[in-house]
């Protein structure tokens, strides 16, 4: 019985991947080669006397504020009030190495779209999910962290609190948007993408049967 | 029980919206488009002189106003249609609102002087339309001229006093191409300066000047190129051509009686007095043909012995304005006591040179028969002082005596309105109180703007809240879209706008913060680790930052007698984020904008400790900025 499943599990794996499969594989490393340039996510602080706004921009490789550079000067000068450590991209260790990872992951998928069979996407798609994941996480105790380190001898004691991940909270005069930009979108088309390509291949039938 | 009507029932319904139209459209039916009215009055009504000159809050003006400020050696920026005062540029007297005066690059600026008398702005052109590069403003008190760069705002350069130049009224007036600002003497001196003579020997002793200050195109700096030495009269003002009088420029003068007291009377005597016609290309060739001798430093051109640069033409008794008309052909000059313009005809004027058609020669210098170059004399009414030209063929020219604007007609006209000018003028309106200068934006380009005219009045005479004796000066705009000028509103001043220009306010796009990237300020430090506090000898050099809401260094040790400079980088790249550096009973007051680093030197006098902190609102915790400058006492 467990026998049976296992080889039916074994046979699924050995399937070779059609042309559909490999152009959608193809794809998804252009995809993560576009998460290496495209920013991933946006900041954004609005007040009474910012109206166009404060802006962030997080790359996989750098942090980008808005306004030539100036808006994170600004954000910076703002959070000092509340005893915040100053964004810096020299803290975020994972910039040095993150385009790295989406090569290793560009190279994965370039590799299953050559010489790929169905174990390749299950391998490739696992361990991205994993490692989507645990980026997600990092990034939220990344904020949660900023928002809960305060300098006790700030000039404000304010509540700590989480900066918000997704969508939109006011923290004192601001209001703060935080959303998911292109690099995130080209991020979250990989597992769909890789996930379409094991769908199209469903059918391939195996070589030696 | 109560019923609530859904929104839409709530409303006035038709009926009741037509009632309301129905006398609003009769109300506007009374007075088409430029009709002279008293609307003026509270109504908002769409199309009233309130709802034309209505900005919103969080809305902008149309057009920049710039005013002279007179004897307070400032410019003050209006916005038009408001008439908001929205703020002043220091330009010959310090300032304490914005630190003007007391850094040392504006100590430097300002020199020997705490004040100067700004008489005319005029904005540089290119081609005869304003570029939007520079404002020029003359000092009529100390004989200087400045210039403001439009970019910041700021007064980047100050020229003078100008050598052999006394007086400087007759100025500034921008050439086509911002050549040249030119310049003449009001109050003429024993030259070269210096020198001393009895005033009893004016006519033989004293002398006036025509300059040409040299503009570089590339950056604005102003230089003296040449000069024309002229007799005593007093130039008064003038104006630039263009079109067929390109190359040219023309000054009123009063007193070609040449007398040195009493001017009132002895300078009125002659029913003529003589402008000054220039041919500026002509000087300028004269210098670099070596036809000019250096006097105090610079090229002086005689004009008896270099022939062309110069001619005198008669004009009404103790004119004021003479004003090219934007084609360059028709120039109105007024005689402040004749009740007339004269309006000559610059091609009829070329033709006299060209045929010699002279009446005579005052000190070598031929006098163009006037009767050949006029084209008419028009009774405007009382106290004509100055005209300005709304691109439509229409002149403008102010009644000092009657209070009044009058609207004219410019040539060519017909053979019935040449029979009678007075047929030429076609509307006046009442102004409060005794107009000097008025100004219609763009009058004295290519291309004017033909919308407002801005009257500026010398007396407000209690138009206004009661505020003592000294009273303001008055300014009022009036719309000169329609036949009929109107009205629209009154704004008062400082003393004292004597003329102004008026710039649309998309020509031009002003830096709101210095950026970091482009400074190139040697004192600079960005960064609050690069502070410093450094002695040598017994000078004490501190490079400081400041930054909401801090100074760093915010404590200074120094000794009694010892020198102390302060740096400071305001580092903020936030639009308004402006930081002041005070030092209490230390007479220091700088004020540094968004990236500005600005140099304090100030010598210890006295022991103790002074407090010194930011004076410019910029944050919450703009009081907690402040530190100590700690003064030991020599032992
Ligand atoms: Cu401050």
């Amino acid at each position: 019985m467990i026998k049976t499943l296992f080889s039916r599990q074994y046979r699924f794996l050995r399937r070779p991947l059609g042309l559909a499969s490999r152009l959608l594989l193809l794809a998804a490393a252009a995809a993560l080669v576009g998460a290496v340039f495209l920013p991933l996510w946006k900041i954004h602080l609005v007040a009474p006397q910012y109206r166009e706004g404060l802006a962030l921009r997080i790359y996989a490789h750098k942090l980008v504020g808005g306004n030539g550079g100036q808006d994170l000067h600004e954000i910076n000068t703002l959070n000092h009030y509340i005893g915040m450590k100053p964004l810096a991209q020299a803290d975020f260790a994972e910039m040095t190495w993150l385009p790295f990872a989406f090569g290793v992951f560009g190279l994965l998928a370039l590799r299953a779209a050559f010489i790929g069979r169905m174990q390749s996407l299950v391998d490739l798609g696992v361990l991205f999910v994993y490692f989507t994941a645990f980026s997600l996480g990092n990034f939220y105790l990344r904020l949660y962290n900023y928002g809960h380190q305060l300098d006790p001898r700030a000039p404000m004691t304010i509540e700590p609190f989480t900066p918000v991940m997704f969508g939109s909270q006011k923290i004192a005069n601001f209001i703060q948007t935080s959303l998911p930009q292109s690099g995130a979108l080209c991020l979250a088309l990989v597992p769909v993408l890789v996930a379409a390509a094991m769908w199209c291949s469903r059918g391939e039938t195996l070589p030696e049967s | 029980m109560k019923t609530h009507l859904p929104p839409f029932m709530s409303r006035p319904g038709p009926a009741a919206l037509a009632a309301a139209l129905v006398p609003a459209l009769l109300l506007s039916g009374c007075n088409p488009p430029g009709a002279s009215s008293s609307s003026s009055g509270k109504s908002g009504a769409p199309g009233s002189a309130a709802a034309r000159t209505w900005v919103a809050p969080g809305e902008k003006d149309e057009y920049y106003l710039f005013y002279s400020g007179g004897h307070s050696g400032q410019v003050f920026v209006a916005g038009l249609p408001s008439m908001r005062h929205i703020s002043t540029i220091p330009v010959f007297s310090p300032y304490p609102g914005t630190g003007y005066g007391f850094d040392e690059e504006t100590k430097a600026l300002l020199g020997d002087y705490a004040w100067g008398d700004v008489h005319h702005p005029a904005l540089s052109q290119a081609d005869g339309l304003y570029d939007g590069r520079w404002l020029f403003v003359n000092d009529n008190a100390n004989n200087r001229v400045a210039r403001i760069d439009l970019r910041d705002f700021k007064t980047r350069q100050i020229l003078g006093p100008i050598p052999n130049s006394s007086g400087n009224h007759g100025s500034s007036f921008v050439t086509e191409n911002t050549e040249y600002v030119l310049v003449a003497s009001r109050f003429s001196v024993p030259l070269p300066k210096g020198r001393h003579a009895d005033p009893a020997d004016y006519e033989k002793e004293f002398n006036g000047m025509v300059s040409g200050i040299k503009v570089d195109p590339s950056d604005g700096t102003m230089s003296v190129g040449w000069q024309i030495l002229t007799p005593p009269f007093n130039w008064d003002l003038g104006s630039t051509g263009k079109g067929p009088s390109s190359g040219w420029a023309f000054w009123t003068s009063y007193n070609s009686e040449m007398a040195h007291e009493t001017l009132e009377a002895t300078s009125t005597q002659g029913d003529r007095d003589y402008a000054a016609v220039v041919n500026w290309r002509a000087a300028g060739q004269a210098v670099r043909d070596g036809l000019a001798t250096t006097l105090d430093g610079v090229p002086v051109i005689a004009p008896a012995k270099v022939p062309g640069v110069l001619y005198f033409l008669p004009v009404p008794k103790s004119p004021h304005g003479i004003d090219t008309d934007p084609s360059g052909r028709w120039i109105a000059a007024s005689g402040k006591l004749q009740p007339v313009v004269s309006v000559f005809d610059f091609e009829k004027i070329k033709a006299a040179i060209d045929r010699k058609d002279f009446t005579g020669e005052v000190r070598g210098v031929p006098v163009i028969r006037y009767e050949s170059v006029l084209e008419g004399e028009i009774p405007v009414g009382l106290g004509p002082l100055h005209t300005q030209y709304d691109g439509k063929g229409n002149a403008y020219t102010s009644l000092y005596i009657e209070s009044a604007v009058a609207k004219w007609k410019l040539p060519p006209w017909t053979a019935e309105e040449k029979a009678d000018l007075n047929k030429v003028i076609l509307d006046k309106i009442d102004v409060h109180y005794n107009i000097g200068h008025l100004v219609v934006g763009g009058s004295d380009t290519k291309e004017p703007y033909g919308k407002y005219l801005v009257a500026m009045n010398k007396l407000s005479k209690g138009r206004h809240l009661s505020v003592g004796p000294a009273q303001p000066e008055s300014s009022q705009l009036i719309d000169i879209t329609g036949e009929k000028m109107e009205m629209l509103y009154e704004a008062f001043t400082e003393p004292e706008p004597h003329f102004a220009q008026i710039l649309k306010a998309d020509a031009i796009k002003p830096i709101e913060v210095y950026p970091k990237a482009g400074s190139a300020h040697p004192h600079a430090i960005w960064d609050a680790k690069d502070a410093s506090i450094t002695r040598r000898g017994n000078t004490v050099e501190v490079k400081m930052v400041a930054i909401r809401s801090r100074f760093i260094p915010d404590r200074i040790d120094v000794n009694e007698g010892d020198e102390l400079v302060i740096h400071v980088t305001n580092v903020e790249q936030t639009t308004d984020m402006i930081h002041g550096l005070a030092i209490a009973e230390q007479n220091v007051n700088v004020i540094f904008d968004p990236g500005e680093t600005k140099t304090l030197r100030l010598k210890i006098k006295k022991p103790g400790v002074f407090p010194f902190y930011c004076t410019n609102f910029c944050s919450a915790l703009h009081q907690e900025m402040q530190g100590y400058l700690a003064v030991k006492p020599k032992s």
